[in-house]
C-alpha cells in the first residue's frame, strides 16, 4: 500500500487553483488540436513545449499531459464526425462511430465515446498506481521476439473478422504492408521504394492515406449516393446524451474486456493503435450479433475508445520507467522532461517520487475533467451534421487537404491523399475492407524492425517465436488460435453434428 | 584635401559596410529544422538552443521548431537544403549530415549546407549488462573473439554505433552481430533487459539504467577521462571510468558533434550573426548545465576549425564504409 500513499501526496501537490486551471487549459487546448485534423497530439504537445521551459516540471507534465487527453478525445470527434481519425489509435472508431453519425445518431456515438474513453483512462490510470514496480520488470521481459508476436497477435486478430472474405482482408493488408515499406530501410540504411523521388524518403505517411482512404473516399461515396447526410434530420436532445450514458452498463463485457486489451498493450508497450484494433477484432468475434459492426453497433464505438484511452494511459508508465515512449506524443514529453532536467527511468521513482506521483494523480483528475469538458461540447459538435452536405461537403475536402499538407509540409503528400482517396472509393466498391490496409501500414515498419531484429538474434532460424520465453510462445500460440478460429471453430462444429446421431 | 576625403569617404564606406554587417538581423521567424524525431538526441539539442534563446533574447524572431526525422534525419536536411539562400533554416543535427549521403541516395549532397558551429561533442562507451560477467573492456573483447561473437545492439543502421562497433572489430579481431534498433534509448531498454550483450550509447541514452545500476561502462573512447562529477551509479562517476585505448582498444577519439547547419549560398553576414548568437548561447549557465546533464564535452568550434574537424571525421568513417562496402556512388 505504499503506492497508495505516495498517490496521496501525488494528489496533495496537485490540488491547487493553479494546477487545476492548467489543465483546463490543457485540456482545451487539446480538444482544439485533436479536432483540427493535420495537427494532432505529437505537434500540439510539441508547439507549447517551449512554453513549459520557464515552469515546474509537475506543472509542466501536467500541462502536457492534460493537453494529451484533450486531443485523443478532440480525435475521436472527427473520426465520428466526418470519418477522418486525427490519432493512429482513434482510426478503429471510424469503423462504426461514422455510420451511427450517419444515422443521426452522432450525439450517442459521441456520448458513448467519450464516456468509454473515460472509463478506459481510470482503469489504466488505476492499473500503473497498483502495478507500478511490477509493470516495469514485465516490459524488460520484451525484446524482438516478443514485439512481434505482439504485433502478429494483432493482425491475426483482425484477419476474417470483416464481413468480407478473409482472402480480401489479407490483400489489403498485404498492400499496406507495401506501403509501409516505401522510404529508408531502418535495417540495412538503405532507401526502398522511392524510384528517386526525394518526398519519399521519408516514407508515406499513414495519416495522409487515412485523410484520402477515410476523409475523401467517403466523400465521394456520398456524392454518388445523392449528396446528404442523414444527420440533418437529426434533433439534438440533451437527453441523447443521458440515455446514452444510461446504455452504459449494458456494455460492461466489452467495456471490461477492452480495459483489459488495452492495459495490457500499454504497457507491453504494444501502443493505443494495437490494442484499438485488436479490442474491436475480439468485439465482433464475441458479439452476439456481428452483422451490425460496421454499420453503426454502439459496442464497435465503445470497445476501441475504451482500449485506446486505456492503452495510451498505460503508456505513460514504461516512458516514465524505462524512458521508451509508447506513443508519438509521449515521446514529445520524454524530449520536455529531458528539458526541464529529469531523466527518464528506473531512477526516477526513487529521485523524484513527488514527480511521478502527481504525474500520476493529475492523470486521475486530467481525465474526469476532460470528459465532463468534452461532454459539454457534444451538442456543439452534433450540430455540425445539421449543416447542408453542400456546404459541410466543400469544407471537408479542404480541411482534408490542409490537414495531409501539415503533417509535413510536403507538396506530393497532396497527390498522394487524392490517390489514395480515389483508391478508397474503388475498394469499398469491390468490396475489400480498408481497415486491414491502414492497420498494416501503421504497425508494418515495427512489425518488420522486430521479426528482422529476431532473425539476427536467431541466426534465421524462426523457432525463436516458440523458444525465446514462455512469453513469446504464448502470445504466440494465441496468435494461430485467432487466426484460425473460423477453421477450428467450423471443425469443432462438425465434430458435434457428427456426434449427434450417434 | 581631395586625398583627404577620399580617405573619409573610404573609411565611412567601410565603416558603412561593418555596420550593415553587423545589422544583419532575421526580420521573419526562423524555422529550426532538426534532423531527428522528436525526443531524440538531436531534439534535445536544438530545443535546449531554442530555449536559452528565449531566455537571454538573443534573437527578435520568433523560432519555429520543426522535427524531420524520416530517413534517419535525411529529411531533415533535404528540407533545410531546399533553398540554397533561405537564411531563415537552422539546420541542427550531428555527424550525419556529411555521413548519410555516403552510404544512400538522400536526396541532398553534403557541401549544399555549412557547418555554422559545433556545439558540444558527444562521448561513446562500451556499455555491458551489470550481471554480466565482463567487468572491464580486456575480458568483454576476449569474450567477443571466440565463437560467433557477441551480440550488439545500436541505434539506426550503418550509422555512428554499427561504425564504431566495426572499428572495434577491425583494431581487436573481436566478432560483432549488430542488431539495429530504432534509437538509443531502445537499445538501452534491451541491454538491461539482457536481451543484447553490450551496447555503444551516448552516456546520455543509458544514464537512466546507468543510475539504478542495470548496466555497466566499460570504457570510453575519448583521448581523456570525462568530467569529474559525484557518483552516478552506487560506486562510480563518469570520471572513474577507463579510456578504451588504455584497456587495449587502439582506437584513440570516437565522438559525435552536435552541429548546426545553413543553406551554402546564406551570405556570410548571416551566418556571422548565428555564430555570434549560438555562442552566447554556448556561454550560458543553462547550456553548462545541458552539457553537464548529458555528459557531453564542452566543445565550441566555428570557421575553418570546424571544417577542418568535419572533413577529418568523415575521411575517417569514409574509410569504414569502404571496407564494410557500404559506399554508394
Amino acid at each position: 500500500m505504499e503506492n497508495f500513499g505516495n498517490l496521496m501526496d501525488g494528489f496533495g501537490i496537485v490540488f491547487s487553483f493553479y494546477h487545476f486551471g492548467l489543465m483546463a487549459a490543457g485540456v482545451l487546448l487539446g480538444i482544439l488540436v485533436g479536432v483540427l485534423p493535420g495537427l494532432g497530439a505529437p505537434n500540439g504537445v510539441s508547439l507549447l513545449i517551449p512554453l513549459t521551459f520557464t515552469m515546474d516540471p509537475i506543472s509542466a507534465i501536467i500541462l502536457l499531459t492534460s493537453m494529451y487527453w484533450g486531443a485523443l478525445f478532440g480525435g475521436s470527434t472527427t473520426s465520428i464526425l466526418f470519418n477522418i481519425p486525427g490519432e493512429p489509435s482513434s482510426v478503429a472508431t471510424t469503423f462504426d462511430g461514422y455510420p451511427m453519425a450517419q444515422q443521426g445518431k452522432a450525439t450517442q456515438a459521441l456520448t458513448l465515446a467519450f464516456m468509454s474513453a473515460g472509463i478506459g483512462a481510470l482503469v489504466g490510470v488505476t492499473v500503473i498506481t497498483v502495478l507500478s514496480g511490477w509493470v516495469t520488470q514485465f516490459a524488460l521481459k520484451f525484446s524482438s521476439p516478443e514485439y512481434f508476436a505482439v504485433y502478429l497477435l494483432t493482425f491475426c486478430s483482425f484477419i476474417g473478422m470483416g464481413s468480407s472474405s478473409p482472402f480480401k482482408s489479407v490483400v489489403s493488408m498485404m498492400l499496406g504492408f507495401a506501403f509501409a515499406a516505401v522510404g529508408m530501410d531502418g535495417m540495412a540504411g538503405n532507401m526502398r521504394l522511392t524510384f528517386g523521388i526525394t518526398e519519399l524518403i521519408k516514407g508515406i505517411s499513414f495519416l495522409v492515406a487515412v485523410i484520402g482512404l477515410f476523409g475523401l473516399g467517403e466523400l465521394l461515396q456520398t456524392m454518388e449516393e445523392g449528396l446528404r447526410f442523414d444527420g440533418i434530420h437529426a434533433r439534438i436532445k440533451i437527453r441523447d446524451v443521458w440515455e446514452a450514458i444510461l446504455s452504459l452498463p449494458k456494455h460492461w463485457m466489452t467495456l471490461l474486456r477492452s480495459a483489459l486489451v488495452g492495459c495490457w498493450m500499454g504497457i507491453t508497450p504494444g501502443g493505443p493503435t494495437a490494442a484499438s484494433f485488436m479490442s474491436y477484432g475480439l468485439a465482433k468475434r464475441f458479439a452476439r450479433k456481428k452483422d451490425g459492426f460496421g454499420k453503426g453497433e454502439p459496442a464497435g464505438v465503445v470497445a476501441p475508445e475504451t482500449a485506446d484511452h486505456s492503452a495510451g494511459t498505460c503508456a505513460i508508465l514504461p516512458m516514465l520507467a524505462l524512458g521508451v515512449p509508447g506513443s508519438a506524443t509521449a515521446a514529445v514529453m520524454m524530449g520536455g522532461l529531458m528539458i526541464w532536467g529529469l531523466t527518464p527511468g528506473p531512477m526516477l521513482f526513487i529521485e523524484r517520487p513527488d514527480f511521478v506521483w502527481s504525474t500520476i494523480a493529475s492523470m486521475y483528475m486530467g481525465n474526469v475533467m476532460a470528459v465532463i469538458l468534452v461532454l459539454t461540447t457534444v451538442p456543439m459538435f452534433a450540430a455540425i451534421l445539421r449543416i447542408p452536405f453542400s456546404i459541410i461537403g466543400p469544407m471537408i475536402v479542404v480541411v482534408c487537404f490542409i490537414g495531409a499538407y501539415q503533417i509535413s509540409g510536403a507538396r506530393l503528400d497532396l497527390w498522394l491523399a487524392l490517390v489514395f482517396g480515389i483508391a478508397g472509393y474503388l475498394l469499398k466498391k469491390l468490396d475489400y475492407p480498408i481497415a486491414p490496409m491502414v492497420l498494416a501500414m501503421v504497425l508494418g515498419d515495427k512489425t518488420e524492425d522486430a521479426f528482422r531484429q529476431s532473425m539476427i538474434f536467431s541466426k534465421g532460424s524462426l523457432g525463436i517465436f516458440w523458444t525465446n520465453s514462455t512469453l513469446v510462445a504464448t502470445i504466440m500460440t494465441l496468435a494461430m488460435l485467432l487466426l484460425f478460429w473460423p477453421l477450428i471453430g467450423r471443425l469443432v462444429g462438425r465434430l458435434r453434428q457428427q456426434r449427434t446421431p450417434n | 584635401m581631395f586625398k583627404a576625403k577620399l580617405i573619409t569617404t573610404l573609411l565611412a564606406s567601410a565603416l558603412y559596410a561593418t555596420a550593415a554587417a553587423a545589422a544583419w538581423v532575421p526580420e521573419k521567424p526562423v524555422e529550426f529544422v532538426v534532423a531527428s524525431g522528436a525526443g531524440g538526441g538531436t531534439d534535445i539539442f536544438a530545443r535546449t538552443i531554442q530555449s536559452i534563446i528565449l531566455k537571454y533574447k538573443l534573437m527578435n524572431a520568433p523560432i519555429v521548431v520543426l522535427n524531420k526525422g524520416g530517413g534517419a534525419g535525411s529529411e531533415g536536411f533535404v528540407y533545410g537544403s531546399a533553398s540554397l539562400d533561405d537564411a531563415y533554416k537552422l539546420t541542427f543535427g550531428t555527424n550525419n549530415e556529411y555521413l548519410l549521403p555516403l552510404v544512400a541516395k538522400m536526396g541532398y549532397t553534403a557541401d549544399m549546407l555549412v557547418p555554422v558551429t559545433a556545439l558540444a561533442l558527444d562521448e561513446f562507451l562500451i556499455w555491458v549488462n551489470a550481471n554480466s560477467p565482463y567487468t572491464d573492456a580486456k575480458s568483454f573483447i576476449e569474450a567477443a573473439k571466440k565463437g560467433d561473437g557477441l551480440k550488439m545492439g545500436g541505434s539506426q543502421s550503418k550509422d555512428t554505433d554499427q561504425t564504431l562497433a566495426s572499428m572495434i572489430s577491425e583494431a581487436t579481431g573481436a566478432k560483432f552481430t549488430y542488431i539495429p534498433f530504432k534509437s538509443g534509448g531502445e537499445a538501452a531498454v534491451q541491454l538491461a533487459g539482457a536481451h543484447i550483450d553490450a551496447n555503444l550509447n551516448n552516456p546520455n541514452e543509458n544514464l537512466g539504467q546507468f543510475k539504478a545500476g542495470m548496466v555497466r561502462p566499460l570504457c570510453v573512447f575519448s583521448s581523456q577521462r570525462m568530467a569529474a562529477g559525484p557518483k552516478v551509479s552506487k560506486d562510480m562517476a563518469w570520471s572513474d571510468i577507463p579510456l578504451c585505448k588504455d584497456s587495449g582498444i587502439a582506437i584513440d577519439n570516437y565522438q559525435m558533434p552536435r552541429t548546426v547547419w545553413l543553406p551554402a549560398k546564406v551570405s556570410p553576414e548571416a551566418i556571422a550573426f548565428y555564430t555570434t548568437m549560438l555562442k552566447k548561447v554556448s556561454e550560458t549557465p543553462e547550456w553548462k548545465s545541458y552539457i553537464e546533464k548529458t555528459s557531453q564535452s564542452d566543445r565550441f568550434m566555428t570557421g575553418d576549425e570546424l571544417r577542418a574537424y568535419t572533413k577529418q571525421d568523415a575521411e575517417r568513417a569514409t574509410a569504414v564504409f569502404k571496407r564494410e562496402k557500404w559506399i554508394v556512388q
